[in-house]
């Protein structure tokens, strides 16, 4: 099982030295994108393992029960966000906000054209465990 | 006594967060099945707990971290922080379809430049019609209503105010919170249901914490998509906002 979190733990960081590179080379102080290229990392990485049959099935629940924590984290997220802050900020920061989300949410059928939902591409394949854990 | 039940809670942070937020979600399922009788997703009750929760945490506390200022809580904002969220929103691309990532990677690059300039406009035209006319305080409101990240990064790039600073944390964290306790609710209007969608999302609203929150409560499926291009909107912000974004706002204001 620690194999499965120690590949995690590797693309996580591969990933977050990547971020910080293209972050320097922009000329950012951040990590830019990092999380992204270690998921990506993550993908193909055991998808090579899980075809060559080098990974063994408790190494792969190592890598569920992380992808299992993922709620419990966002709530402790949640519970760790500056609410008060974002209810104080006075009538032009609410605004904006609002604005900007209600406008950007009618910007998504626009930008994906029409979808169907296709349940057999990707549902069986992704969050393995319980469906709504 | 008292006093040293609460010092274990203090010394032992991390696994108390696990015992609260095990609870909240029981809550949260709990409300979920009985009172809404499954219509509205345990976890999107329970993200809005944890609002709730980090509410109560800033009007005690005066504190910006939510319930983890509270001492006895602050193994929450570790459980919460940027380490393990950013470790388990990589591992849930444990399972995502490369083949649907790279049929959308197109359209999720170009819902990420059009995310990030759409919102510094909106922001930028409400910052204008509440009275605002330097270009400096319109383009750090403008990177705000991008990300609270942004925002401050943006403001701290020109030499903006800490007034004006704060205002754009604040529209930042407005859209986060709106985002994460909306996008359910939202989801079957826009066409949410799928891969292609949610990375186009992911780049459209860029709130990493928003995007997450929002599509594991919608579906847990959907979140490494959303994800995936969210990762890359915060830097993609900061890039932009402070020079680009700044240089346009300047020529028109």
């Amino acid at each position: 099982m620690i194999y499965g979190v120690a590949i995690l733990a590797g693309c996580f960081l591969v990933g977050t030295v990547v971020g910080e590179l293209i972050g320097a080379v922009m000329g950012v102080d951040s990590n830019v994108g990092g999380v992204g290229v270690a998921m990506l990392l993550l993908i193909i990485v055991v998808d090579k393992l899980v075809k060559s049959g080098k990974i063994a099935k408790a190494s792969l629940d190592g890598l569920s029960f992380w992808n299992q924590m993922y709620i419990p984290v966002v709530i402790a997220m949640a519970a760790s966000q500056n609410v008060l802050g974002a209810l104080t900020g006075g009538p032009l920061a609410i605004i904006a906000g609002i604005a900007v989300v209600v406008i950007s949410w009618a910007c998504v059928p626009l930008l994906s054209g029409k979808q169907k939902e296709k349940e057999s591409s990707y549902s069986n394949a992704a969050i393995r465990g319980e469906a709504d854990a | 006594m008292l006093d040293m039940i609460k010092n274990v809670f203090v010394d032992n942070g991390l696994v108390t967060a696990f015992l609260v937020v095990g609870l909240t979600m029981w809550i949260a399922y709990f409300i979920s099945g009985k009172l809404t009788k499954g219509r509205i997703h345990g976890s999107a009750i329970a993200i809005v707990l944890g609002l709730v929760l980090a509410y109560i945490g800033g009007v005690v506390t005066e504190g910006t971290k939510g319930i983890s200022d509270i001492s006895f809580m602050a193994g929450m904002g570790f459980l919460g922080g940027s380490m393990l969220r950013d470790f388990a929103i990589v591992a849930t691309s444990f399972g995502a379809n490369f083949d649907e990532i790279k049929k959308a990677g197109f359209r999720g690059v170009i819902s990420l430049f059009l995310g990030v300039v759409l919102s510094f406009a909106i922001g930028a035209i409400f910052a204008f019609m509440f009275g605002y006319r330097n270009s400096v305080d319109i383009a750090t409101i403008g990177a705000g209503t991008a990300t609270y990240i942004v925002g401050p990064v943006t403001g701290a790039a020109l030499g903006a105010s800490s007034e004006v600073i704060a205002i754009s944390i604040a529209a930042g964290l407005v859209k986060s919170v709106l985002v994460m306790v909306g996008t359910p609710f939202i989801a079957k209007y826009i066409g949410l249901n799928n891969p292609m969608t949610a990375m186009v999302y992911g780049g459209l609203m860029g709130t990493t914490s928003g995007v997450a929150g929002g599509l594991a409560a919608t579906d847990a499926k959907l979140v490494p998509y959303g994800a995936v291009t969210a990762t890359f909107y915060t830097g993609l912000g900061c890039l932009l906002a402070p020079t680009v974004l700044f240089l346009v706002t300047d020529l028109i204001f």
